[in-house]
């Protein structure tokens, strides 16, 4: 559903990514991990047309993605992404982000949109925070409704880049477990994350990116609890035991 | 005061029709410079070299010469090349193209105080250049440009007494008309002092209600 073909790309004269290979079928789920700078977000601005690349090709349902095109905008009707910092639209409330897309891009009469929209926010826990602005919400309850931003646009794939990241620690718990929700109604789903737990229960396959190549790939029992290369070994072991 | 009093009562039919065309000046130049110094920002916001280039340059040309000068550019100097406007039309598009780099730049501010994350989320969802511009930027940046349009276009109430260089009988033209022909200065010059500040004072205090209003939330 995604294929991604032997990619480089620079920004000036730094190349950040050198020649990065994967596909992701219908229903997977793929966690990236690696350190910062590594080309983890890069990654997923590609695919979605958030970035330019330089060389190899993306392609998604078999068309490839081209930022310069038109049918950018078809591409990311199809590939939401979640992004680190929410990037909700403050102006609007929390029912009015969800329904933006589906109102504005699809061409879905308000009413209905409303409906669904509102379905959703429920569906993510948040059904009586409709009508709250983001300024208003904590930052789990927010990336929640990105989720349900995300899901309103009937996407066939979401790509989510350290979605907990920004969180304080006691709010992460939640958005994990919505992810793991819409998982496991077999969404295609493109993960940066640095939650090896969540790896560990979600994914079907990890990889493991370095200066912007993959270093190792692998289903998450084996890559996360038995890494072959010395620099996955070394990356896990400092995710794990930060303090040594 | 007596004398004052009959005075003004003199001349203020006089200034009044002043008014009316410092009025119809603001008007329409500040329509014009609106318009255009929102096409400035946008084609600064484009990031298309050759549109930066432009904008860009028109800005810096027009910000480096006095409004005067633009003036009498636009009213002794065009009808050289062929295009003959009226005294009010020269001062209405002299004034609206030297403000539109102001404008512009108020524009610019707000477009890009709205924070980039936001308009790739837009961007996310399928939404094009246009509706990104409509639906995120533009609400958001309304509120941040407000106040400063509102002292732009003070100032550009203030800045139509320059029109009076090219012939246009506003406000302050008529005053000097009526002050060379009776001598009477302090009358003439007083009511004029006093007309502009009735006419700008509510849109000071109009402009200070939206900084509160916006600064809150
Ligand atoms: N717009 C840009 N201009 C220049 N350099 C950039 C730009 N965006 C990213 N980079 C550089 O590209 C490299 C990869 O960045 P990227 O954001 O993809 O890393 P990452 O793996 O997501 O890191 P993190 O875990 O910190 O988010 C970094 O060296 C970064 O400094
Ligand atoms: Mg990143």
């Amino acid at each position: 559903m995604i294929s991604v073909q032997d990619i480089h790309k620079s920004f000036g004269t730094l190349e950040v990514i050198k020649g990065v290979s994967f596909d992701v079928a219908k229903g997977e789920v793929v966690c990236i991990i690696g350190p910062s700078g590594s080309g983890k977000s890069t990654i997923l601005r590609c695919i979605n047309g958030l970035e330019t690349y330089n060389r190899g090709a993306i392609l998604v349902e078999g068309t490839k993605v081209d930022p310069t095109d038109r049918s950018i905008i078809e591409t990311r009707t199809q590939v939401s992404m979640v992004f680190q910092r929410f990037n909700l639209f403050p102006h609007r409330t929390a029912i009015e982000n969800v329904m933006e897309g589906p109102v504005y891009v699809k061409g879905i009469k308000r009413n209905e949109a409303r409906d669904q929209a509102a379905a959703l926010l429920e569906k993510v826990g948040l059904g009586d925070k409709c009508d709250s602005h983001p300024g208003q919400l904590s930052g789990g309850q927010q990336q929640r409704v990105a989720i349900a931003r995300a899901l309103a646009m009937q996407p066939k794939a979401i790509l989510f880049d350290e979605p907990t990241s920004a969180l304080d620690p006691e709010l992460v718990g939640e958005v994990l477990s919505v992810m793991r929700d819409v998982a496991a109604e077999g969404m295609t789903m493109v993960v940066v994350t640095h939650e090896m737990g969540f790896a560990r229960a979600v994914a079907d396959r990890v990889l493991f990116l370095e200066s912007g190549t993959i270093v190792e790939q692998g289903p998450p029992k084996d890559l996360l609890r038995d890494p072959q290369h010395p620099r996955t070994k070394d990356f896990l072991h400092r995710v794990i035991h930060p303090m040594e | 005061m007596t004398g004052f009093l009959a005075g003004a009562a003199d001349y203020l039919p006089i200034l009044m029709e002043g008014v009316v065309l410092t009025l119809v000046v603001t008007l329409f130049s500040v329509m014009i410079s609106t318009g255009l110094g929102f096409v400035w920002a946008i084609m600064t916001w484009s990031r298309i070299p050759v549109l930066v280039w432009i904008s860009r340059t028109f800005i810096t040309v027009i910000r480096g010469i006095p409004i005067i000068v633009q003036l009498f550019y636009i009213y002794f100097v065009m009808p050289d090349i062929g295009i003959n406007l009226t005294a009010v039309q020269a001062g209405i598009i002299g004034l609206g193209i030297a403000y539109s780099a102001y404008q512009a730049e108020n524009f610019r501010a707000g477009i890009e105080a709205i924070d980039r994350g936001q308009i790739e989320a837009a961007h996310s969802i399928g939404m094009t250049d246009w509706l990104v511009m409509r639906r995120v930027i533009m609400p958001q940046a309304v509120r941040i440009v407000l106040p400063p349009f509102g002292n732009t276009i003070i100032m550009m109430l203030k800045d139509s007494s320059l029109v009076s260089t090219i012939t246009v009988a506003e406000l302050t033209r008529q005053g000097q008309l009526i002050a060379a022909s009776t001598f009477d200065n302090m009358t003439v010059f007083t009511l004029v002092a006093l007309i502009y500040l009735a006419l700008s004072l509510p849109l000071t205090f109009l402009t200070r209600h939206l900084e509160r209003r916006y600064s809150q939330s």
